[in-house]
């Protein structure tokens, strides 16, 4: 039974670092910094409550805020690369970031110990959940908490007007110029939403594994993150969530049986779904055919659309 | 209502568009023609604030808008159609217009997620007005990539008016219609003069541009070679020489 449990809590937490790379990619940036704003939520959040003593939940809103911030600013000079160049410079960016934290070094003694994030050796016990006793499954519950809110979130935004304008520089930045539409604006606070996003997800990560070091938050994470709504689609968050699923739940555990061929299959299954499904998991007929089955149970009246 | 002033743009050593003048007063549709590669497109893009201007100046209502972000001259009452079409391909045709509509008359950058209710409920009203206008009500859920190539155009027409601009920039609207799909554009042109709108037409179809325009500039080599009335333009010897060729040579 732990063993889904702690399944269900990597899940969220891939959840949030998917939708983080979700918010930026709806604006046709692809940004592989996700991985680097997500470490900064971690160390930021890990040092608040284990250093400063906060409550878990204050320091998880301070490391999304303190991510967000570091995202805002690097969106600014991200507006001036596209495609490509952009995917090394985000790339540098969260490089950048991890070797900060491989020579980052803040210890305090604490009694007859030193605690605090130390360089190569990572930062080890973030306990804040064991300490107060929290449960696996009320660890979970906590995530799951955090994620639903996000996903609503992100949700109600891509239904919103500001939603529609998001996708529209994402699909032409000239026309939506001339149709009156700041692309600075667009292209910065998505990505510093992107970083509150990773930062959140960040702070989870930290507390719930106890310890983190710099090579967690390489460019094998960056590239996670940037996969799940790519493989999801980007016509719902739902398509994160299910390509979270499929990934972590399916690929990494579910084929743990196969030993060494996993990661043979692993590689091998992208790319078939990507094949059979390649606008997505969730691409726009199956959330519309969703929609309809949604509206069919409450209205009855499904025929009447088609 | 909009002037230039010595507008010039360079590429390196490429002079497109080189010391333009040219007024477009309010409610008057000027047509601005010339042979291909001519500046016509340049100057538009330069208009819009697609490119920095290399030397002159941009007048709008008054003010210069010569150094402007482009999408405070939309906001400010300058809309643009694309030569190529650029809509939203993969929004619906509503969305395409909603995104439009919604950054209409903001004199700054303001409300990304502001204006919820009192707004929208009239954003809306006008969205249904311009699918009115566009005839494509029945439609308006459809992906924008899935229209016929006519219905596109007046999509993005219908966009383009959903800035609620007083100036409008048709960059070769006529491109790839057939005669009835430019009789029906040449109707709504004039239209917008009724409305009061102004309108800087660039096109190769010369029967919808002398038949429309109030006046006419040429363009050669990035200079203005002619300006004057559609009959003018039609006399004028260097015009003849610019597209048919000079004879003596």
């Amino acid at each position: 039974m732990d063993y889904y449990i702690g399944l269900a809590q990597i899940i969220g937490i891939h959840t949030l670092l998917g939708l983080s790379a979700y918010a930026v990619l709806l604006t046709g940036q692809v940004s592989l910094a996700q991985a680097g704003f997500f470490a900064i939520g971690a160390y930021v959040g890990g040092m608040l409550t284990v250093l400063a003593g906060w409550h878990v939940l204050s320091g998880m809103i301070v490391a999304g805020l303190v991510a967000g911030v570091v995202a805002t600013l690097v969106g600014f000079p991200a507006l001036r690369v596209k495609g490509l160049m952009l995917v090394v410079a985000t790339t540098a960016f969260g490089e950048a970031v991890r070797l900060f934290f491989f020579n980052f070094n803040y210890r305090i003694r604490r009694g007859d110990v030193l605690i605090g994030p130390s360089g190569g050796e990572g930062f080890r016990q973030i306990r804040f959940f064991q300490e107060n006793g929290w449960s696996t499954i009320e660890m979970a519950l906590f995530i799951w908490a955090i994620v639903i809110l996000v996903l609503a979130t992100l949700w109600w935004l891509d239904r919103s007007r500001a939603g529609t304008v998001w996708r529209a520089v994402g699909e032409d930045e000239l026309a939506a110029q001339s149709a009156g539409v700041s692309i600075t604006a667009v292209k910065v606070s998505a990505m510093g939403l992107g970083g509150v996003i990773a930062g959140l997800g960040g702070a989870l990560y930290a507390h719930n594994t106890t310890h983190i070091e710099h090579a967690q938050f390489g460019v094998v994470l960056a590239t996670f993150a940037i996969a799940y709504p790519i493989l999801g689609g980007l016509t719902s968050v739902l398509g994160t969530l299910a390509a979270v699923v499929f990934i972590q739940g399916f690929l990494v555990e579910g084929l743990r049986f196969l030993g060494d061929w996993r990661n043979l299959l692993f590689g091998a299954l992208i790319v078939l779904a990507m094949n059979l499904r390649p606008n997505g998991l969730l691409d726009a007929s199956a959330v519309a055919a969703l929609r309809r089955g949604l509206s069919f149970r409450r209205k009855g009246a499904a025929h009447a659309r088609a | 209502m909009l002037e230039l002033k010595g507008l010039s743009k360079h590429f390196g050593g490429v002079k497109a568009v080189d010391g333009v003048d040219l007024r477009v007063r309010k409610g008057e549709i000027v047509g601005l023609i010339g042979p291909n590669g001519s500046g016509k497109s340049t100057t538009v893009n330069l208009v819009c604030g697609v490119y920095p201007a290399t030397a002159g100046r941009i007048m709008f209502e008054g003010a210069d808008i010569t150094r402007l972000a482009p999408h405070k001259r939309v906001r400010g009452g300058l809309a643009r159609t694309f030569q190529n079409i650029r809509l939203f391909q993969r929004l619906t045709v509503w969305e395409n217009l909603w995104v439009a509509r919604n950054t209409a008359g903001q004199g700054e950058p303001r409300r990304l997620f502001g204006n919820w209710v009192g707004g929208q409920r009239a954003a809306r009203a006008s969205v249904e007005e311009l699918l009115e206008f566009a005839g494509l009500h029945s439609k308006r859920d459809m992906v924008t990539g899935a229209l016929a190539f006519g219905e596109q155009r007046r999509l993005e027409f219908a966009r383009a008016l959903a800035a609620e601009p007083r100036l409008l920039l048709l960059d070769e609207p006529a491109a790839g219609m057939n005669l009835e799909e430019i009789g029906d554009l040449r109707h709504r042109i004039v239209d917008l003069r009724r409305r009061g709108l102004a309108v800087l037409l660039i096109e190769h179809v010369m029967e919808l541009v002398m038949g429309v325009s109030d006046r006419i500039a040429v363009l050669n080599f990035g200079r203005k070679i002619a300006e004057g009335s559609p009959a003018e333009i039609q006399a004028h010897p260097d015009v003849q020489a610019a597209y048919l060729g000079d004879a003596e040579v």
